[in-house]
């Protein structure tokens, strides 16, 4: 799993890249109230919104850390975005990308990195 | 943070309990201590306890505080009985609104006055200038305020003193609580029943630690405060009313006093007698978001064929009634009950209807 410094997590399968957000991010919108995911097909380029996520006060962006074409967005969370906060680095994840470029993630930083990251927050 | 943000006499007692804190309103306030869920849920089941030291107070004293203060607002404060507040708007001279307020006579000194914690220099320079001469303002920055709202709210502060449980909806009273000075009201923002309280700052943190022994009682932020009011169908100043919006666009007619519209001697009379006479332009109303996200302030209202007709002020989910709600602002054509809308959220026109506000029932004590 690599992460990001909006706070995704990208985990690489092939050239499917599964998007998500962070404990830590999960932890600091409070209580997702909606989720709104990709549809198969979009063509997403790194650092674009594919995905919204709504807490209680706000709507916050989801960047994509890949550019790439949808394969799927996570309906599950339609009907139970409190996922989310349940299981965010798990079950709560928003989409499926394939990648056009498996760079995109190695580029990213690994687990030790982004705990050292959060700890300068 | 760039700018320094002021604090409230609790800011070590939000830290102490694990709070989140923002800015609002040039105040570091707490936004939620468990969740903003949960603590909504809590304050509708049980009782919460709130920090709204950021509001104004004031008193208002001089030959007839009452009589002065109805220069600025279309209440009837002269009418006003002993023990008993009134919720007023603050107008410009063209009717806008600059704030809404609650002012009440707790006691025989003048008029006690809240104010939004956002406008509050702006209100004070106002009514102490505009009144010079013949009124008096003293600000009554050494006092803190919080508000304990919900249906175990009155039990709770019965266990206190006796005495407030005999006070109804919109009584406001001076009396020792806890060994100190208090002002107390039986209002609120949130729909439920409960008690504003005016305590001296020294003691707010025995105070508010005090009252939060009690189990029913937990401490809410400005998170929940804010989907509490909303579901109450409840403005708040800067979003859903400012200074371009008349009282009866805000759909807040009942501040317009019976004897004040007779002798139409309030800031912006003209045009406000004239909306209500029929010639308005836009109405705050409620919508029932029927699928798709929230609609929040800044959304797109538009009619069934998709012609853009306002704008919503304040909206996001309803923890009560389990959907989206939202309040805005459309002309009067489309403010009838039951009007279907649609609300344009990141390019989807999501279907809404036009409900009667408060969208949660108001349980507020109204003595038998």
């Amino acid at each position: 799993m690599r992460f990001t410094k909006d706070h995704e997590w990208v985990s690489l399968d092939g050239d499917v890249a599964t998007i998500g957000i962070t404990r830590y991010a999960a932890e600091q919108l409070g209580d997702v109230v909606f989720v709104e995911t990709p549809e198969a097909g979009k063509a997403v380029n790194k650092g674009d919104g594919c995905a919204v996520v709504e807490s209680v006060k706000a709507a916050s962006d989801v960047y994509s850390p890949v550019s790439g074409e949808v394969v799927e967005g996570n309906a599950a969370l339609g009907s139970a975005p409190e996922t989310v906060n349940a299981d965010p680095e798990g079950a709560g994840w928003f989409c499926k990308i394939k990648v056009a470029n498996a760079a995109d993630v190695d580029a990213l930083m690994d687990r030790a990195a982004y705990d050292a990251f959060l700890a300068t927050l | 943070m760039s700018e320094t943000l002021k604090t409230t006499p609790l800011n070590a007692a939000h830290r102490a309990l694990g709070a989140r804190m923002v800015g609002f309103a040039g105040y570091d306030m707490p936004v939620q201590y468990e969740g903003v869920l949960a603590e909504h849920r809590w304050t509708r089941e049980h009782a919460g306890l709130f920090d709204v030291s950021h509001m104004g107070q004031a008193k208002l004293r001089g030959a007839d505080p009452f009589k002065s203060f109805e220069k600025l607002v279309p209440g009837d404060y002269q009418g006003l009985k002993p023990g008993k507040q009134r919720y007023s708007l603050l107008l410009a001279n063209d009717g806008g609104m600059l704030d809404d307020l609650m002012a009440g006579k707790p006691d025989d000194d003048g008029l006690f006055i809240v104010v939004n914690a956002a406008c509050k220099d702006g209100d004070f320079a106002k009514i102490a200038g505009d009144l010079a001469g013949e009124a008096q303002l003293e600000r009554l920055d050494d006092r803190a305020l919080m508000a304990i709202q919900g249906p175990e709210a009155a039990d709770v502060m019965a266990a206190h003193e006796p005495k407030l449980a005999e006070m109804g909806f919109m009584d406001s009273a001076r009396m020792t609580l806890f060994g100190e000075d208090c002002f107390v009201s039986r209002s609120g923002y949130t729909g439920e029943d409960g008690y504003e309280i005016s305590v001296p700052a020294s003691a707010a943190e025995r105070i508010w630690t005090t009252i939060l022994k009690d189990a029913r009682v937990k401490p809410i932020g400005l998170g929940a405060r804010d989907s509490l009011r909303l579901e109450a169908g409840l403005p708040l100043y800067g979003h859903d009313a400012d200074a371009t919006t008349s009282p009866v666009e805000a759909s807040l007619t009942f501040a317009l006093s019976k004897r004040r519209k007779e002798e139409a001697n309030f800031p912006g009379a003209q045009r406000i007698l004239a909306e209500l006479a029929g010639n308005l332009k836009r109405k705050r109303v409620g919508l029932h978001v029927k699928e798709g996200a929230p609609a929040r302030e800044g959304a797109e209202i538009a009619d069934k064929d998709g012609n853009v007709i306002g704008r919503v002020t304040s909206g996001g989910p309803s923890p009560t009634l389990g959907h989206n709600i939202a309040m805005g602002y459309v002309p009067p054509a489309f403010a009838e009950l039951g009007t279907d809308l649609q609300v344009l959220v990141r390019g989807k026109a999501n279907a809404a209807t036009v409900v009667a506000m408060p969208f949660v029932a108001q349980r507020y004590y109204r003595k038998p």
